[in-house]
């Protein structure tokens, strides 16, 4: 059997880690390969040697059986291998010809851009795969699946026969994701390779011929798709048995805790975000607020939390209005708030650890007295909350950015949980964290909500939103599609209502997804 | 993960201790790899290094033969002249360092907050008018309130003009940087019809009349040395500040609102509150660099009083990393250097400017240490970075 690329025995190291030890992969021509492992473990590190940026301290790269040496992303064309980031790398102004002919311009007369020739190589390799596109649309005015249309067109224009694919489907909805899979099948039926890199179970069983796992920068093993449970593979890249599922009893819900009536909010650009959005966190339940990211969710958390001032509409919590109310107020009302963006809202990297876990009480008993911080108490409810929310750290006293993401994260959870808390509301709380991370988040979630806070989760992860939530509201446009009980909500459906479609107004709902 | 053993107590001492000598390691580099060009500079301009660097050290340090033999001469005869006179160039760069304490607390404490003051210059003028004005135009004092007095006239005279361009940024979002050199010149034009008219001694020169003894920080020793009380006030002031931003729950937000202005959104701090409270510290202590100068060893001020300390103020907040206890040192170097470069000037006849380009080397290393971690083959260790000012966009 030939493999079209191999990679042997390469090594990366950094200053203090290993980020690859030893890694030994091997594409088969014509079939898609899923690298999967936890955030950290070195996919990607991997894949930047591969495409040239990065260099190896030891190891190989075999193109079709030939040793190659790949300096930087030029190189890696050279022999073929394409790559399709995970952050897009596209002009948002320009046109979808002019991104991809970026780098490489073909001239007329040797001045001219010759726009035209790109456009009409374009609307070949749209036929030829099935990748629908307007060659003269504006990136910014297409949806995110689009967009890594384009992406993956670049690639092909370059005449890459190697695609590596960096988690593709991070931000999509299901129906996108789907939309992927069968462009990459159509892909490798037209004789290329794909490399696909992913931490999520389903999907690899799904798309892949081949499935490598890593963990900790080393191959754990290989596994045939057929083979492949979602439970054999989180062990595997976890290291020991996971529960995928969270334990939880029925909901008991209370009383509201919070109530938000025709709320109107706009984003820090201005632009309208939120538009006339009504609901209730009842105590003792999760909403669930699905949706596919930036659509109004981001927003709404920030009125809800003092962050955005709300244009029109109110906000109640336990029976009082907290509408533009200071965050400190609404903090101080008892909503604790583990913030979407963790690196930018909820930490200061380069606070220690004891630091971020008094954040928010700093000024409060027994952290100060009067304007002087108590360094003993700071200290003691640092070591408490280490142990308790297993944060995994040499000690208190180290910058909270050295910590992994998962561990950040846990320090927020820490900080956030420990307190009397009436309402949580938690933003993609596990976004990027490992299988381990994301198990023991889960279950601090739940076990707010039998306390009986109400708690809000937003999430663009379906299954994250499925797992937790006692009730669900999709969010499309700044405006709630649906609230539905979680016990009848399917993931089609949902994914539905995600994609703007009422399922019950429509009567082919495939054909807008695609547009 | 592999079990992590919990570390012992030596094991932390001794890490604590290498991250201090990180933190110091490429200082203490930059300041000789300084030194070392400025010899370079100094044999191309056809001059001997070792009787530059001699009458530096001289002018700066003094001769320590000459202290050890007035020493003698203290034990056997009493008389203390000669030992006066052997401490005399040591005393001397402690007086030099005085001010730029002071003027680099000023600057670190804006940057612990994320705000570039450029104005102190301009808020050390305005604190020595203020200090000279209550020093000479009361009367009649005990000294004992005169020259509390004084120096509080200093410090809300620069705190005040600190805080404007902290209030015009909060309740306008102008950028401090444009509005403190503003202030500067409305600083410097303002004094110039001060002290042309309504402060202005009798007499032809522009300068306003001597203080009152009362109102004078005291000196340690008889004439010439003019080592005061000052100095260990500016000591005072760098512990003062160090305590009010690492343990109190002011500084705490101050230190926050500099290292991330949205985390600190989102934990309920008035970010504005603190732009105007760290402005008018930062003024404040500029200004008290601008007392202690005129209260300690001018007492009294003319034109160009101030000689750019303001602006070397920014270099020793950079080179002493925003700590007050790394401004001392910076401080310090910056006092023996210019003390030690007027002796050189007239023993070895290098002109005073080669300090002016060793400073300035030293200040490049320290901004882009990476220069020296190259040179010396330095690992970098990821430690914090101080974040200094953000951009204009904010």
């Amino acid at each position: 059997m030939t493999h079209v690329l191999e990679l042997q025995g390469i090594t990366k190291r950094f200053p203090g880690v290993i980020a690859n030890d030893q890694v030994s992969i091997a594409l088969r021509e014509g079939k898609i390969l899923a690298l999967l492992g936890e955030n950290g473990a070195g996919k990607t590190t991997l894949m930047n040697i591969l495409y040239g940026l990065y260099k190896p301290d030891e190891g190989q790269i075999l193109v079709r059986g030939k040793a190659v040496d790949i300096q930087d992303p030029n190189d890696a064309i050279k022999n073929g291998i394409g790559m399709v980031h995970q952050h897009f790398m596209l002009v948002p102004v320009m046109t979808v010809t002019e991104n991809v002919m970026l780098g490489v311009e073909p001239t007329k007369n040797g001045v001219f851009l010759d726009q035209a020739k790109v456009a009409r190589r374009i609307r070949e390799i749209s036929d030829q795969y099935g990748l629908e596109v307007d060659p003269f649309a504006y990136i910014k005015d297409l949806p995110v699946g689009i967009q890594q249309r384009v992406e993956i067109i670049k690639v092909l224009y370059r005449q890459a026969d190697i695609l590596i694919l960096d988690e593709p489907t991070a931000v999509l909805t299901p129906q996108e994701v789907d939309g992927l899979f069968k462009i990459l099948q159509t892909l490798i039926e037209k004789g290329k390779s794909i490399i696909f890199i992913t931490h999520k179970l389903k999907e690899v069983m799904h798309a892949a011929d081949d499935i490598t796992v890593i963990r900790l920068g080393k191959v754990v093993g290989s596994i045939d798709p057929k083979d492949a449970t979602p439970e054999k593979l989180a062990t595997m890249m976890v290291g020991r048995d996971v529960n995928l599922v969270v334990d939880k009893k029925p909901a008991q819900p209370k009383e509201a805790a919070l109530v938000v009536d025709d709320l109107f909010v706009r984003d820090e650009n201005e632009n309208p975000a939120v538009r006339g959005v009504s609901f209730e966190v009842r105590k003792g339940e999760v909403l669930g607020v699905a949706g596919v990211q930036g659509n109004g969710q981001t927003e709404l958390v920030y009125a809800l939390t003092g962050l955005l001032p709300v244009e029109e509409g109110k906000i109640q919590l336990l029976g009082q209005p907290i509408h533009n109310a200071n965050p400190r107020t609404i903090l101080e009302r008892g909503v604790s708030h583990v913030p979407e963006d963790r690196q930018r809202h909820g930490l200061i990297l380069s606070f220690p650890i004891h630091d971020n876990l008094m954040l928010c009480t700093y000024y409060k008993s027994p952290f100060a007295r009067g304007v002087v911080l108590q360094e003993k108490a700071i200290f003691s409810n640092a070591e408490e909350l280490v142990e308790q929310y297993d944060v995994r750290t040499p000690n208190i006293y180290v910058n909270v950015g050295t910590l992994s993401g998962g561990n950040q994260q846990k320090v927020i959870i820490a900080r956030e949980l420990s307190r009397p808390t009436e309402l949580l509301i938690a933003a993609q709380p596990t976004r990027g964290l490992d299988v381990g991370s994301i198990e023991y988040i889960h279950k601090q979630i739940i076990k707010k909500r039998d306390d009986g806070a109400g708690v809000m989760v937003v999430s663009s992860e379906l299954d994250e939103i499925l797992a937790l939530s006692d009730r669900i509201a999709v969010m499309y446009k700044g405006r709630i599609m649906e609230i539905l009980d979680a016990k009848k909500a399917s993931k089609e459906y949902l994914g539905l209502l995600m994609a703007g479609i009422h399922p019950s107004e429509t009567s082919n709902p495939q054909q807008e997804i695609n547009l | 993960m592999s079990a992590t053993v919990p570390p012992s107590k030596k094991t932390e001492t001794k890490k604590a201790g290498a991250a201090l000598g990180q933190a110091l390691l490429v200082p203490s580099l930059a300041v000789v790899t300084g030194l070392l060009i400025g010899a370079i500079v100094i044999v191309a301009s056809g001059a001997s290094v070792t009787k530059a660097y001699g009458a530096l050290f001289a002018g700066s340090f003094g001769n320590p033969i000459n202290f050890f033999s007035a020493l003698q001469v203290l034990f056997s005869s009493g008389d203390s002249a000669p030992l006066l006179k052997a401490i005399y160039p040591f005393t001397e760069s402690l007086v030099t360092a005085t001010p730029y304490i002071f003027a680099g607390l000023s600057v670190a404490v804006g940057f612990r907050c994320g705000l570039f003051n450029i104005g102190a210059e301009g808020q050390f003028f305005v604190g020595a008018l203020c200090s000279a004005f209550v020093g000479y135009s009361l009367k009649g004092l005990p000294m004992l309130i005169h020259l509390p007095l004084a120096l509080l006239g200093g410090a809300l005279g620069g705190g005040i003009w600190g805080m404007i361009p902290g209030y015009l940024k909060a309740r306008f979002g102008a950028h401090e940087v444009v509005n403190t050199i503003m202030m500067n010149w409305i600083a410097f034009k303002f004094s110039d019809w001060l002290l042309n008219g309504p402060m202005k001694a009798s007499g032809f020169r522009p300068v306003t009349p001597n203080i009152e003894a009362s109102a004078e920080l005291p000196r340690f020793f008889a004439d010439p040395l003019r080592f005061n009380l000052g100095f260990f006030l500016a000591l005072l002031f760098a512990y003062l500040v160090y305590w009010f931003l690492f343990k109190t729950t002011l500084g705490f937000e101050i230190r926050s609102v500099g290292a991330n202005p949205d985390a600190a959104k989102y934990a309920g701090m008035n970010i504005i509150k603190n732009f105007v409270l760290v402005m008018a510290i930062s003024g404040g202590l500029a200004g008290l660099a601008g007392s202690a100068q005129v209260l300690g060893v001018d007492h009294w001020v003319g034109q160009g009083f101030s000689a750019g300390y303001g602006f070397d103020a920014i270099a020793l907040a950079l080179l002493g990393k925003s700590h007050p206890f790394g401004v001392v040192l910076a401080a310090l170097l910056f006092g023996f250097l210019r003390s030690g470069a007027t002796n050189m000037q007239s023993m070895a006849g290098i002109p005073i400017d080669i300090i002016s380009i060793i400073q300035g080397l030293i200040i490049v290393f320290i901004a882009a240490p990476d220069i020296i971690r190259w040179l010396y083959r330095i690992r970098s260790l990821k430690t914090e970075e101080t974040v200094l000012t953000r951009g204009w966009g904010k």
